[in-house]
């Protein structure tokens, strides 16, 4: 047991973190700044990020799923508007079909509550043509419409077309699999979208005064922050966990150790982003600052795949005690 | 990164396993009945014996000198084993080891990792809690032996205890902070006196307040410079903050595989209510579980005594507090309702205030990890 991130994990880290810092949005009024986010767009696209989980040689993918998870943290803590954890589960989609890599940029279409692979709304769809969506048994591809931000200003979604091509049959093992990824993915991007407002609140504490002094060293602040450091902390252990386990655990194991991981991280992104609502006074309620941005992304990543009831469900459907 | 056994630790585990099958003494879930204390002496001696205690501490004082990730397993076995959890003492231990000569440390920590000689804790006041450094209990120095006068509380298990690490006061011209030194002096002398004091779930071994009315230490046994005392007792609550040296994953996962059974046994007895709160419960024992294999990893790179114990302290209290309520609603209060489930509540409640309050905790955090200022 070594649960240090490698070398090599440090380093993508790091160069995740440099491309946000560069090409994020950083404020409301640069989310509709379409040069900012075409740039922010090529560079994901030179990474190779959103190809890491196509297949290798063996049909494994080229990366774990604790290295998507650590590109999904990254792109959510600077709420970065860019295409990532839909794509990613597209092409790992492909790869568990045994399907060949997809031409056009593709994501994946959900059932209409988000809970589960479905054919009713493309997810996570900028600059995506065509989404993975289920018919039945099968995975087919749909061709997408244009992509409008609804909950979440980074990550629109599209409606899906109706003409379909059939890719290939998934194997319930695999499926079960799949969904403990799209589980653990979201919830890095809920720790992700924590740590960005935890930083961008702890800035806000320091510099704002009120009787002559920083709010942030009045200990009624500073308890809701340190209480908002310690829910990305534990989320971020759950997380790594669960990561980790949609490669190397059984289906089974693997699906209730992201479903644990999402019942933490839901809960505890609504308290995280509500507090920076909070410590931002008046300002963390208009439209123009990003408080909302975050609270926002993290609702949307709730609900992919199941928040916090269809998660707790899971969990006890595991140990022999779910509902009768 | 990577969360399975290295295949040394895997052999370790199957080791510990078997011996774990046929060594479980059977102890009720800690802090909830005196019966468990009786027996907890016995179990880390047989613990330490056959080489599953002390894994990670030097060889020189009765460790193994492993990587402290064995720890984590061990916490993993013994849970799901429903066997008792290992000693939580591993912050005594730190703190001698960073603070005590190689005298201190070879006379002292063999018999602590062992468990033949036990030991407790002598820090808080009644008029010195949360603002420890404001203590004054003293140590006057009197030949080759300190005079030590005053009054302790919440020292734990001291009534059972051969030694007892005593913060008192050596400069009373000093900062509040600077005049503190730390002494381990042997219980069992005239000049002290034990009273037990009842805990709200009934239980008498845990809390007690300990009057020292002129007892004796040779000045042989401060441990640290005249003075380090503070810095000590930094340093000892730093780690009594780390659910990775207390051992309580297994405490968590004991009671909640516990709980578990009691739904699967008699599930039409067990509501949407009850089992939502036994959901969080496993989710949050999850959460701790992995948390503790990260810290302990991290400890690969060495270890540091900061103040990101006070982070895990927060997600441990939460933690046993989640537990707590899972056992009020599956345990139920009825009348001739199984009373270790009350007894696990009730018990719930001291994990915010042992250790640093939460509050305390939270302003650790926020000053000292996020940088807020200091009001």
């Amino acid at each position: 047991m070594d649960v240090r991130l490698s070398a090599e994990q440090q380093a993508l880290r790091d160069s995740v973190a440099q491309v946000v810092e560069r090409l994020g949005p950083t404020t409301v009024g640069r989310l509709d700044d379409r040069e900012r986010t075409a740039k922010l767009d090529a560079a994901v696209d030179a990474s190779g990020w959103r190809e890491l989980r196509t297949a290798d040689d063996h049909a494994a993918p080229w990366a774990t799923g604790v290295d998507v998870a650590i590109v999904a943290e990254g792109l959510a803590r600077g709420v970065a508007d860019v295409a990532f954890v839909g794509p990613t589960l597209a092409a790992d989609l492909r790869r568990a079909i045994g399907a060949d890599p997809a031409v056009a940029r593709e994501t994946i279409a959900l059932h209409h509550d988000l809970g589960a692979l479905g054919a009713d709304v493309a997810v996570d769809a900028a600059g995506a043509a065509q989404a993975l969506a289920a018919r039945d048994d099968a995975v087919v591809t749909r061709p997408v419409g244009s992509p409008h931000a609804e909950v979440d200003l980074t990550r629109p979604s599209a409606a899906l077309h109706d003409d379909s091509t059939a890719v290939g049959i998934l194997a319930a093992d695999e499926l079960t699999r799949w969904n403990a990824l799209g589980l653990a993915l979201t919830c890095a991007d809920l720790v992700g979208t924590m740590q960005g407002a935890v930083d961008v609140t702890c800035a806000y504490a320091k510099e704002r005064r009120q009787y002559g002094a920083a709010i942030g060293s009045f200990q009624a602040v500073q308890h809701l922050l340190a209480d908002a450091l310690v829910l990305t902390e534990g989320s971020r252990s759950i997380t790594l966990h669960a990561a980790w386990a949609a490669d190397a655990l059984p289906p089974g194991e693997a699906l209730a150790a992201a479903a644990s991981a999402k019942a933490y991280c839901a809960r505890a992104a609504r308290t995280v982003c509500e507090t920076a609502i909070q410590v931002h006074g008046g300002i963390g309620n208009t439209w123009e600052h990003l408080a909302h941005v975050f609270l926002r992304r993290a609702l949307l990543s709730t609900e992919m795949f199941g928040g916090v009831g269809p998660s707790l469900e899971r969990v006890l459907a595991h140990h022999g005690i779910g509902a009768a | 990164m990577d969360f399975a056994d290295a295949p040394e630790e895997a052999e370790f585990r199957q080791r510990l396993r078997a011996w774990v099958a046929e060594n479980d003494p059977g102890l009720p879930p800690s802090s909830t009945d005196d019966a468990y204390w009786a027996g907890q002496a016995a179990w880390h001696q047989s613990l330490y014996d056959a080489g599953f205690f002390g894994l990670s501490w030097p060889e020189a004082v009765g460790g193994q000198g492993r990587p402290s990730v064995y720890d984590a397993i061990v916490d993993e076995e013994l849970a799901a084993a429903g066997a008792p959890p290992r000693p939580g003492l591993g912050y005594l231990v730190h703190g001698i080891l960073e603070h005590g000569d190689d005298d201190i440390q070879r006379r002292f920590l063999p018999g602590l990792v062992s468990g033949r000689e036990r030991w407790c804790q002598g820090f808080s006041e009644p008029d010195a809690g949360s603002d420890l450094a404001s203590l004054r209990t003293r140590a006057d120095r009197d030949g080759d032996d300190y005079v030590i006068t005053g009054h302790k509380v919440w020292t734990s298990y001291s009534d059972d205890a051969d030694w007892c690490i005593v913060l008192a006061r050596t400069d009373h011209e000093v900062a509040k902070h600077k005049g503190i030194s730390a002494f381990a002096i042997a219980m069992d002398q005239p000049g002290i006196e034990q009273r037990p004091l009842k805990m709200i779930n009934g239980i008498t071994k845990e809390f007690g307040e300990v009057l020292f009315d002129g007892a004796r230490v040779p000045a042989a046994n401060m441990v640290g410079a005249p003075g380090e005392g503070w810095a000590l007792a930094m340093t000892i609550v730093s780690h009594e903050r780390e659910p990775g040296e207390l051992g309580y994953v297994a405490r968590y996962r004991k009671l909640v595989k516990e709980l578990t059974a009691r739904v699967r046994d008699e599930p039409a007895r067990f509501g949407d209510e009850p089992r939502r709160d036994l959901a969080w419960a496993i989710v949050e024992a999850d959460m701790l579980r992995h948390h503790v294999a990260r810290r302990l990893s991290d400890r690969l790179d060495g270890i540091t005594h900061g103040p990101e114990g006070s982070v895990d302290k927060l997600l441990m209290t939460w933690t046993e507090q989640s537990v707590g309520h899972a056992a009020l609603a599956v345990g139920g209060t009825a009348p001739g309702s199984d009373p270790t489930w009350l007894a696990v509540y009730l018990y719930s409640r001291a994990q915010s205030v042992m250790g640093g309050t939460s509050q305390i905790q939270r302003n650790l955090v926020a000053t000292r990890i996020l940088g807020l200022p200091v009001s």
